[in-house]
């Protein structure tokens, strides 16, 4: 499998993610936002961090920018996205994913721990979470908090478009485990064709044990057996 | 304009140096060189009340590469990596405008870091506010908590820790103390000394604007009720830019195309170009006309006493200028070739082909004012008595206040605004003994700790200088961590008082004595004056950011309680110190007697013995014993690891309050396996060092029989409820 991770000016989590991809032998290349075609790629990935300075609206100038046209057209003929946190904004700005990514309701920056429970293991991305479904990952982010209209919701839900929510460690989705107010403990989404994943938490960040935990790998691990069963 | 007496004193320039400066120059100075000699001769850039001091502190020792004098201290840490790493205060700032000052004291410290070539991997604060009931606290402590996580976590790096403090001699001066710490390979470090004649000096990054001028003058003077309308005076950070600025510098830092290089700091401009030329013994000359401005109209003197946040100077190599531009062009930055190394040994600034200020560098520099300062010896503490009736205080009460006090209370509120985890090698978070990042790629990593003991360094400043650094030395140990250097940071008040003058002497007395014995020396460093209102002063606050070495990530430990049924030692003796103790302060209300003795023998033994026991894998949680005694030490473990322990009584002769909550140095508690008891007593006492067993852990609660029981869930509410209520 072959994957590029778009750089931005501000991205910060473009080597962690990079580094991951490796460890679980994705071939990648970085690509510099002013290119303006992507290299071939089977996954396409937009790293956290505060592209362009999140100046105007958080990844709102990301979304316009050059490399970007080239995300969408991979995006739209099925090929894999997958948005981290800013990366995640940046696909709602781009309206390849629906809704907005609102300030976290008590308006301040959040970084910590959080389970979640994976919703939809019946993607390409979550395949690996069969098994265990109740995971720990990172969160670090300002603008988390998902918010959409009630129809888009209910959308959502009956087509199982949610792939995370944040709930307890043991699994129980309440409010008070909802670390920034999102609409339904709402944590990531998948568009339609459920090739496109963005995601508030940081699956890049817990891939080794030294690293309070590794329930970030079996996303990776998933992509990577897709391709072997494919090829 | 003409220069008279009200002019030269709101330069912060007294009447004897003006004359110096005359006698230096052989004339007058115009106000544009009135303006560089006061950014250059201002207390915060020239040292000049501290240097005599700062000279006699150890710097040495087979691990360090470069000690204080550069950007930086550096450090060797093996298979050809070095660590890069510095304190700095921002207080002045922070107290004016909490949220910029805060920020920008974020990325001032992270340019020292990677000017050096080192790419940061980590920051850490020591933060310091008034009594949370006073009027300006709580939004303060809002104010400099998100400008230090606006900035750090928009650059990537994570925040591993700090200490968070509060109390009243803070109330109108507040501390903003940042620590970063950069990786670099040890063949590929930066300096800022200039090497050649006719070399091009080249500004990067953003632009020049009117803000933060004077900053550091300012910086260098108390505050008094006027203090609001310094708020021009504090610079505007975009963590944006500097990040953009980090990557292109260090990609240009891949060849040779750097002969030297410096951020702009402190008196911005002035500061970076006049320390680059006289560190090389060159002169500079630079056309004014070529520095990117953000306004219209810039005079000279605005821009080069601007401190604008986000630039740098360079001097490369003949030929590589057009390489260079290419870089910053990329990453969307400013670059301007401004100037170039002269041979004149002097700054020479020409605006609209006209030279506007010629000064003698040495006369900016090394001739600057030095100040041998009167001081007064601490008064010595006579007996005094214990408050009345301090015996019969329940123990359980007595944990419980000291738990949920502001300044023992958990800061997660704190920590969680900062980004911890980014860059993927965080392997200890805050609020351990210290913040543990694995080097990237490799299978060691470095222990961060940051410590201040504000009230025993008011009691006694030597001792209080020396506990300090044993503190951050225990710290680094208690992960498992083997202590290295430190960098410090020397907060106090108006250095022309013999009191506090003297505070600073004796307090750089008590650190150079823990830093001499225990090898730990200081690389780094940064002094804050000034730290006074209305004549007040702050208590003394030296701050020291300790790193340390784990060779092997397996070895290194934590504090939370792994398992019930293992034994709990204590390592070091227990005297029952209670004055300056937590219980006497937060139960007992009372606030006087000297702080614990530190025996630095004792200090180093123990510490050696229990990275031992650590190294062996002996010991399955280890937390230094410090302020609130062995007491809050057990429960704080408890907490962490959500695990009860049942303790005896001492055995020894001592009543329990000073058992359970004296502050005795040198001590640790320890977690040990049955299995391993015999193995640790054989260790131990082998290297004659003295011991206790107190008890086993257990289920769910904390227990000592007849006089305390408390469940773990009521520990944890009571550590975390204060801060919840104060913040909403």
């Amino acid at each position: 499998m072959k994957s590029s991770v778009v750089v931005f000016p501000g991205s910060n989590c473009d080597r962690d993610v990079a580094v991951a991809l490796k460890k679980f032998n994705i071939k990648n290349q970085m690509v510099w936002h002013e290119e303006s075609s992507l290299p071939k790629s089977d996954l396409v990935v937009l790293p956290g961090g505060f592209s362009y300075g999140d100046y105007l609206r958080s990844g709102c100038i990301a979304s316009k920018s050059k490399i970007i046209n080239d995300v969408i057209k991979h995006g739209k003929n099925g090929g894999l996205i997958l948005g981290i946190c800013n990366g995640f904004q940046i696909l709602i700005e781009t309206g390849l994913l629906p809704g907005v990514l609102l300030r976290n309701k008590r308006l301040r920056f959040i970084s910590k721990s959080v389970f979640l429970k994976v919703e939809n293991t019946n993607n390409i991305f979550c395949k690996n979470y069969k098994k265990k479904n109740i995971i720990e990952l990172p969160i670090a982010h300002n603008e988390g908090n998902y918010f959409a209209n009630n129809y888009l919701i209910q959308k959502l839900e009956d087509l199982n478009l949610v792939a995370f929510k944040y709930c307890n460690q043991e699994g129980k989705i309440e409010k008070n485990f909802n670390p920034n107010g999102s609409l339904n403990n709402i944590a990531g989404i998948l568009n339609e064709n459920k090739n496109i994943l963005g995601m508030m938490p940081h699956p890049e960040r817990f891939i080794d044990p030294y690293l309070s935990g590794e329930d970030g790998s079996n996303l990776f691990k998933s992509l990577l057996n897709l391709y072997k069963n494919e090829n | 304009m003409k220069i008279n007496p009200q002019i030269i004193k709101k330069h912060g320039i007294k009447t004897d140096e003006y004359k110096k400066i005359i006698k230096l120059i052989g004339r007058e100075p115009n106000m544009l060189e009135l303006g560089i000699f006061s950014a250059m001769w201002n207390e915060h850039c020239s040292y000049k009340s501290s240097k005599k001091y700062l000279k006699t502190l150890p710097t040495k020792n087979n691990k360090v590469i470069q000690g204080p004098g550069e950007n930086a201290g550096v450090i060797d840490i093996e298979d050809g990596d070095a660590i890069v790493f510095k304190i700095e205060s921002h207080n002045h700032p922070s107290f004016i405008e909490p949220y910029q000052g805060a920020a920008t004291g974020v990325g001032g410290i992270l340019r020292d870091i990677f000017t050096m070539g080192a790419r940061p991997i980590a920051t850490l604060n020591s933060i310091h506010f008034g009594d949370p009931s006073h009027l300006k606290t709580k939004n303060l402590l809002h104010g400099v908590v998100s400008g230090i996580g606006g900035y750090g976590n928009c650059m990537g790096i994570p925040t591993l820790g700090g200490e968070v403090k509060f109390n009243s001699t803070y109330n109108e001066n507040i501390l903003v103390n940042a620590m970063a710490v950069g990786l670099v390979k040890k063949n590929k470090i930066f300096y800022s000394k200039a090497k050649g004649i006719n070399k091009s000096v080249i500004y990067v990054g953003s632009k020049t604007g009117r803000d933060g001028i004077h900053g550091a003058s300012m910086a260098s003077a108390e505050f008094d009720e006027n203090t609001e309308e310094k708020k021009p005076t504090v610079q505007v950070g975009d963590p944006f830019t500097e990040k953009l600025l980090l990557e292109a510098c260090l990609e240009l830092m891949q060849d040779d195309s750097i002969i030297s290089i410096q951020d702009m700091g402190a008196a911005g401009l002035t500061s970076s170009s006049i320390e680059m030329a006289s560190k090389g013994n060159l002169g500079i000359e630079i056309n004014m006309n070529k520095i990117p401005c953000r306004e219209e109209n810039m005079t000279p003197y605005e821009m080069m006493l601007s401190e604008s946040q986000e630039r740098m100077l360079l001097i490369l190599n003949a030929g590589k200028e057009e390489d260079a531009r290419k870089i910053f062009t990329k990453w969307d930055l400013d670059f301007s070739v401004i100037g170039k190394t002269t041979d004149t040994k002097n700054l020479v600034l020409n605006y609209n082909d006209k030279e506007v200020a010629n000064l003698p560098l040495s006369a900016l520099s090394t001739d600057a004012p030095l100040y041998d300062r009167k001081w007064k010896k601490s008064l010595e503490i006579k007996k005094i008595d214990t408050p009345k009736k301090f015996e019969s205080e329940s123990l359980s009460e007595s944990l419980k206040k000291i738990l949920s006090s502001p300044n023992n209370s958990a800061k997660n509120w704190v920590w969680e605004q900062y980004d911890q985890t980014v860059m993927g090698d965080t392997i200890q978070s805050p609020g351990g003994d210290s913040g543990v990042v694995r080097i990237h790629g490799k299978n060691k990593a470095i222990a961060l700790t940051i410590d201040s003991s504000t009230d025993y360094c008011l009691a006694d400043p030597i001792t209080g200088g020396k506990q300090t650094v044993c503190e951050a030395w225990r710290n680094l140990i208690s992960v498992g961590a083997n202590p290295v250097a430190i960098t410090n940071c020397l907060n106090f008040g108006n250095p022309e008082k013999e009191i506090v003058m003297g505070q600073f002497v004796e307090t750089i007395d008590g650190i150079k004595q823990a830093c001499q014995y225990l090898n730990f020396p200081v690389v780094s460093g940064n002094v804050s004056f000034y730290n006074e209102t209305n004549n007040n002063s702050i208590s003394p606050t030296p701050t020291v950011g300790g790193v340390g070495l784990i060779k092997n990530i397996n070895n290194m430990m934590t504090s939370n309680f792994k398992n019930v049924g293992n034994f709990i030692f204590i390592i070091g003796k227990t005297l029952g110190h209670l004055y300056q103790s937590e219980f006497f302060k937060e139960v007992m209300n009372f606030n006087d007697g000297p702080p614990p003795k530190v025996n630095l023998f004792n200090e180093k033994n123990n510490g050696y013995a229990v990275l031992d026991l650590i190294s062996k894998n002996l010991a399955e949680s280890v937390h230094d014993i410090s302020s609130g005694g062995i007491l809050l030490s057990l429960a704080e473990m408890c907490i962490r690891g959500k695990i009860g322990a049942n303790i005896n009584m001492p055995k020894v002769n001592l009543n329990k309050h000073e058992y359970f909550f004296g502050e005795d140095q040198s001590r640790y508690i320890i977690e040990v396996k049955i299995g391993h008891k015999k193995e640790v007593e054989k260790i131990l006492k082998k290297q004659s060092i003295f011991y206790e067993e107190i008890g086993k852990t257990q289920k769910d609660e904390i227990y000592i029989e007849k006089e305390l029981k408390i469940n773990i869930n009521e520990l944890i509410e009571l550590n975390t409820n204060w801060f919840k209520r104060y913040i909403t």
